[in-house]
């Protein structure tokens, strides 16, 4: 069946099965940031937005997303760029298998949340799995990212 | 300049060791430094740098139809109806393959694992097991195909319990072209992978004539190393009619030879290639999936693909060998612990990938933290069942053992009545002290006491051992463990590089060592900055290609930045000097008479200066030899990294929940090459000990089936379940590493069982020797405790 | 996995309902379990465009539509502030934000898993079903049904001055429960009613109504007791997550909690409208 959605900020059109996923679809559009990670919808690598909001993509029929708008890394490369920039200084990317995902549920948590604490980043971020790291370097590198956000807005605030 | 202050300018360019001294750490530009790692840029983007990122759209999709048999032989198999799938190309059974056995094991020939499979097998070993491989043009095309193939099994009774296999009845290995290579004690009409026996002093005669001794019986179950990115590879013929497989592998020199001996072709036939990876912590040290789509292409000359779903990843894979381990532990009333024996029984599954070897390390590497003792034993069996296979997981067999011989050092304290620590700072290994357990070797470096005396400070032990009751129906308590490991695989492991210099001056650095995301080409391309005097961009770094990197035994055992560190440090010593050399022939003088600062080469005689530019560009033009340098190393001793860690953790008394409160954990990795880095790997390896600790567990029906078979039923810790975890450094200097640098990979997992088990006991004098650690068992012993 | 032959996104419930009724159609919630399974559906029915996804609140009820994403049931404004935290609680450790915004309330509520907390929290709370065919029924008549063939539309909870609260125990925080439990007490003809709802035995929520009346100052001992006494009405088993004697342990002491937690709230309300 055809569908159209709007794909990184431009409408596309797929010819797909009832039964094909989301993660496949985007995948198969060259959106290969996203990846799959368990098939059960327990790691959040497959993370993307259907319209603004986080969603796991290995789980989404395409045929859903008709309609709708579907955002991946690759389009938010600048917001992601300067919060990978924060992970990599914290060594926080390691393998970097789980970074997409991870970065698309931070980036939706920026927008949902307002100055999340600690306990609210981790709840927020707690369905995105990491094996490598143990985590804490993420916290680091988004608390530092937030500070930084913070400032620069600070800074924008005429005197 | 003086003698001497050259001595020190080499030192610091070529981070070895004179016999005047270390190198100092003060001066190092980038050594010692936390860099960003080289590829984060790329990795943080989400670019297409994985394996199946990179794999051509027109690759055959490969599938294996798996047993649902823990033991069984195939006395049928009909595949013509999955053959006539529009799409399938084909479906091959263990009639097409080879009758020649092999391992998967990733480990330098002659491998210690025995020969012990075939790619497809008559008899199936574990539910889960090959039994037929099918290819095709499409997913759906192969997933019909595999419903359609008809098999008929005689079903056998399997061993699905490893405290019975040695000399059950039922064979797992019956077959007579079973082969061991290595006089490991394997014996396959006994269900005996390996067996040993090692020791030094009159154990026995020690043990009886101790005050205390400490007899229990630890058990540690089978783990999953989980990485994110689960088994995958891809194959195709190339112009040459070679095979070409790009795998996400630790191992792929390794994987090269494996390929051969089990398609049975000329190794010169075979190129692998490994591009990112998603993780790996040992699982990528077996060719888990890449014979399935390499048989494919070799037999069709079409490229194919495998990418394993985490089922598979979690039911046909490489986990951790579950053991069971006994130990004594002797000492006399002042706590001087004065013996310890230790029998290791070690689950290695249906095949013996890794069985010999990480047995091996659960007494070598966890008996030598204990320096003063007059006498130990160490001895092993380990045994095949039909389970899924063990292989290499972090740690390997280290954390098994570390987790007995700590719990029992933390029990001998109970008996005692003595604070843990103190009992470790009596009788821990020091600086200089001989390792009769750990191969006579002498701890050149070893911080050990620091470490444990800086962990005990971030925690605040005098305030909080054992334990305090919160008042709220918790109580918190304190654990102490330490650990070791090892710094590559003494007298075998081999890191060889290359480095060259190109046109404007530029290097390439050539590694073997394979880089899975814990970032060994940014810390081997630091080091080569580092005595090239360079800046890091000056280096270009890449993945590892069996056709053009250097040979190296891959990235396990923890050998990457020591062995490896060590090749880079040689390499640049000699493309140094080479360097010198050429500069002096373009500046006409002698090669004594300049010096190279990195950036030119400088006639001390008269003053005039090459750039390295000008070298690269002038090396390009009529020139009779490449400026170029390789090296190898190989280590005859492998320095032991040290730890000490202390867990924090609350335990509700009702319910036996306990919750990750704090863990301070102190590493002695020698220099600290790259400080974030080190410090992520220490935070990553403990959070997987958590989840070994209290969660993780490969749970089977009494039939053999694997129930722990998704994310969903076998769960590793979120972020909501480590607790924090605090890492600092106390550094010894180790006189042989590269910079004095040691591994920090592996043992990084060992101390969180003990640790906890130890924090619990304190908190509530429950003693748990079975992981996991679960709330029901916390719970269960509390009450039994008491009824008492 | 799941396979499906057609997708259709109808425009109409009565269009819903008809294509339903073949045997092998299936209406799809959030797709979270149902994609897990191996079923063959022909036609897979999504319910997506007919404005199922509203939470409303009128002067008696609140009305949860079924296409409402458990997201949404843990930021409802109106149900925590008649019933607290407690949904809240039901709803946030289910296994990240990503899924709770896809997963809907419809989905949990109409497969009536053994593992529900959605079902537990809801069971305890005077909760109806709307179906399209079979009009508004209790949750707990609906739970104990077979899955057929008709829609659910919409989950209703009568507005009630009651107290609610939820607890569960888990092995790894975002794992489905060992135990769930909630309880919920109000005034009920005339007389105080105690509500005891425990899912994931591993088997699905069941509800426990008792006309207990519980002292204010009512010691620990006797908490214990009728927590006890409530515990034991449940029965339980043995999975990979914990044995059954585990369980009726936790039920005992997390519905003793609750009870406790309730006590004391009302102790404190009592003694500020005094």
């Amino acid at each position: 069946m055809e569908i159209q959605f709007v794909l990184n900020g431009k409408k596309v059109t797929a010819d797909v099965q009832p039964d094909a996923v989301l993660l496949d679809v985007v995948r198969g559009l060259g959106c290969k940031s996203v990846k799959c990670g368990c098939e059960t919808t327990n790691c959040g690598l497959c993370t993307v937005w259907i319209d603004g909001k986080s969603s796991l993509s290995c789980s989404v029929l395409a045929a859903r997303v008709d309609g709708h708008e579907v955002t991946t890394l690759e389009g938010v490369e600048e917001e992601a760029a300067e919060l990978g920039r924060f992970l990599a200084a914290e060594g926080a990317e390691q393998c970097g298998f789980c970074s997409p995902g991870f970065i698309m549920n931070v980036l939706a948590m920026m927008r949902e949340l307002e100055n999340p604490d600690l306990d609210e980043i981790k709840e927020y971020l707690a369905g995105n799995l990491c094996r490598c790291t143990g985590y804490m370097s993420q916290l680091r590198a988004i608390q530092k990212y937030m500070e930084a956000k913070q400032t620069e807005q600070c800074m924008e605030v005429p005197a | 300049m003086s003698e001497k202050e050259q001595t020190a300018v080499n030192t610091r360019k070529t981070g070895t060791n004179t016999e005047s001294g270390r190198c100092d750490l003060t001066k190092l530009r980038v050594v010692n430094h936390s860099v960003p790692k080289v590829d984060s840029g790329s990795l943080v983007a989400g670019k297409a740098v994985y394996t199946n990122d990179l794999a051509p759209s027109d690759c055959l999709i490969v599938k294996v139809l798996r047993s649902p048999h823990a033991h069984a032989l195939i006395r049928g198999i009909d595949t013509e109806k999955a053959k006539a799938v529009p799409g399938i190309e084909c479906v091959f059974t263990y009639k097409d393959c080879p009758d020649k056995r092999f391992t998967l094991a990733g480990q330098t020939y002659p491998e210690p694992s025995p020969y012990d499979r075939l790619i497809l097998d008559q008899r199936v070993r574990f539910v889960g097991d090959a039994v037929a491989i099918v290819a095709g043009t499409s997913e759906e095309a192969v997933k019909k195909a595999l419903k359609l193939i008809k098999v008929k099994y005689e079903v056998l009774e399997p061993v699905l319990d490893f405290r019975k296999a040695l000399d059950n009845p039922v064979l797992v290995h019956p077959e007579d072209n079973w082969r061991s290579l290595a006089p490991v004690g394997a014996d396959n009409k006994r269900n005996l992978c390996a067996h040993q026996e090692s020791g030094s002093g009159d154990i026995e005669a020690v043990l009886a004539s101790c005050d205390y001794v400490i007899d229990r019986v630890y058990h540690t179950q089978a783990n999953q190393q989980a990485m994110m990115e689960t088994f995958r590879a891809y194959t195709y013929a190339d112009t040459y009619g070679r095979l070409n497989v790009v795998s996400s592998t630790q191992v792929p020199f390794h994987v090269r030879r494996i390929l051969a001996n089990a398609l049975d072709i000329p190794k010169s036939k075979v190129r692998v290639i490994k591009p990112r990876i998603g993780g790996g912590f040992g699982a990528k040290q077996t060719a888990v999936c890449e014979v399935y789509p390499a048989f494919v292409t070799w037999m069709t000359g079409k490229p194919a693909k495998i990418i394993y779903t985490r089922e598979e990843s979690l039911i046909a894979s490489s986990p951790r060998h579950e053991m069971e381990m006994h130990v004594r532990v002797g000492a006399d009333k002042e706590g001087h612990i004065r013996g310890i024996d230790l029998y290791t029984l070690s689950n290695t599954g249906a095949y013996g990938e890794h069985g010999p070897t990480t047995v091996g390390l659960s007494g070598h590497k966890s008996i030598p933290l204990y320096g003063q003792a007059e006498a130990f034993r160490f001895t092993y069996d380990v045994v095949y069942t039909n389970v899924m296979s063990a292989g290499a997981y972090r740690g390997y067999g280290a954390t098994q053992g570390i987790f007995a011989v700590e719990s029992a050092v933390n029990e001998l304290a109970q008996e005692l009545g003595m604070d843990p620590t103190v009992l470790r700072e009596m009788n821990m290994v020091r600086e200089g002290q001989i390792m009769p357990a750990y191969y006579g070797e002498r701890a050149n470096s070893c911080a050990l006491d620091r470490c444990l005396a800086r962990a005990k400070e971030m925690i605040g032990w005098e305030e909080k051992y054992p334990c305090r009751d919160m008042g709220n129906g918790k109580v918190r308590g304190v654990g102490v463990a330490m650990a070791m490991q090892g710094s590559g695989i003494a007298g075998v492991d081999t890191g060889s590089v290359a480095i060259k210099v190109n046109d404007d001056g530029f290097y390439s650095l050539m590694v073997g060592a394979t880089d899975m995301g814990t970032g060994c080409d940014t810390i081997l391309t630091q080091m080569a900055a580092e005595c090239l005097d360079c800046e890091m961009s000056d280096i270009v770094v890449h993945g590892v290609d069996t056709d053009n990197s250097p040979y190296d035994t891959g990235s396990y055992a923890s050998s990457t930045t020591y062995v490896t560190g060590r090749a880079v440090v040689k390499t640049c010593e000699s493309l140094r000097k080479k360097i010198c050399e050429r500069g002096a022939e373009y500046l006409g003088c002698s090669p004594e008479d300049v010096e190279f600062d990195g950036e030119k080469v400088l006639s001390l005689a008269n003053g005039e200066s090459i750039s390295r530019k000008e070298i690269g560009n002038r090396v390009m033009c009529s020139s009779n030899e490449p400026l170029s340098a390789s090296g190898a190393f190989s280590s005859p001793t492998s320095p032991p990294p040290f730890m000490a860690a202390i867990a924090e953790v609350e335990i509700d008394k009702e319910t036996g929940e306990v919750e990750m409160v704090d863990y301070a954990a102190v590493v002695d990795c020698g220099t600290v090459v790259n400080p974030a880095l080190a410090r992520i790997q220490t935070e990553g390896g403990i959070a997987q000990g958590i989840g070994m600790s209290l969660f993780e567990d490969v749970v089977y029906s009494e039939k053999g089936k694997n129930y722990s078979n998704s994310f969903m039923q076998y769960k590793i810790p979120t972020r909501l379940d480590v607790g924090t975890i605090r890492v600092e450094f106390e550094s010894s200097y180790e006189p042989t590493g590269p910079f004095g640098a040691k591994s920090i990979g592996e043992i990084v997992i060992n101390t969180p069982s003990p640790a906890i088990a130890n924090a619990i006991q304190n908190a509530t004098g429950v003693i748990l020797r079975d992981l996991p650690m679960t709330a029901e068992k916390v719970y269960m012993e509390m009450k039994k405790a008491e009824q008492q | 996995m799941i396979t499906i032959g057609s997708y259709v996104k109808p425009k109409t419930l009565e269009e819903a309902y008809e294509l339903n009724q073949a045997r092998s159609s299936r209406v799809m919630g959030g797709m979270m379990w149902m994609r897990l399974g191996n079923a063959r559906v022909k036609t897979v029915i999504d319910l997506s465009g007919l404005g199922l996804d509203q939470i409303e609140e009128t002067d008696n009820v609140i009305r949860i539509g079924a296409m409402c994403t458990l997201r949404q049931l843990e930021q409802c404004e109106c149900l925590r502030e008649l019933y607290g935290d407690g949904i809240r609680e039901s709803v946030r450790h289910i296994v990240g934000v990503q899924f709770r915004n896809q997963a809907t309330v419809g989905g949990s509520v109409f497969g009536r898993y053994g593992f529900s907390d959605v079902l537990t929290a809801l069971l305890s709370l005077d909760t109806f079903v709307e179906l399209y065919n079979g009009g508004t029924i209790r949750l707990s008549e609906f739970v104990k049904r077979k899955p057929d063939k008709d829609l659910l539309l919409s989950v209703i909870v009568r507005k009630s001055k009651r107290m609610f609260r939820y607890d569960s125990v888990r092995r790894t925080k975002t794992d489905f429960p060992v135990i769930a439990c909630a309880v919920v007490t109000g005034i009920v003809n005339g007389k105080e009613t105690w509500y005891f709802s425990v899912g994931a035995r591993p088997m699905k929520a069941a509800l426990l109504e008792k006309q207990w009346e519980i002292p204010l100052d009512a010691s620990e001992e006797q908490i214990t007791e009728y927590a006890g006494k409530a515990a034991s009405e449940f029965t339980y088993g043995t999975n990979m997550r914990g044995s059954a004697e585990y369980r009726q342990h936790l039920a005992e002491v997390l519905l003793k909690r609750e009870i406790r937690s309730i006590l004391e709230e009302k102790s404190g309300t009592q003694k500020v409208s005094d």
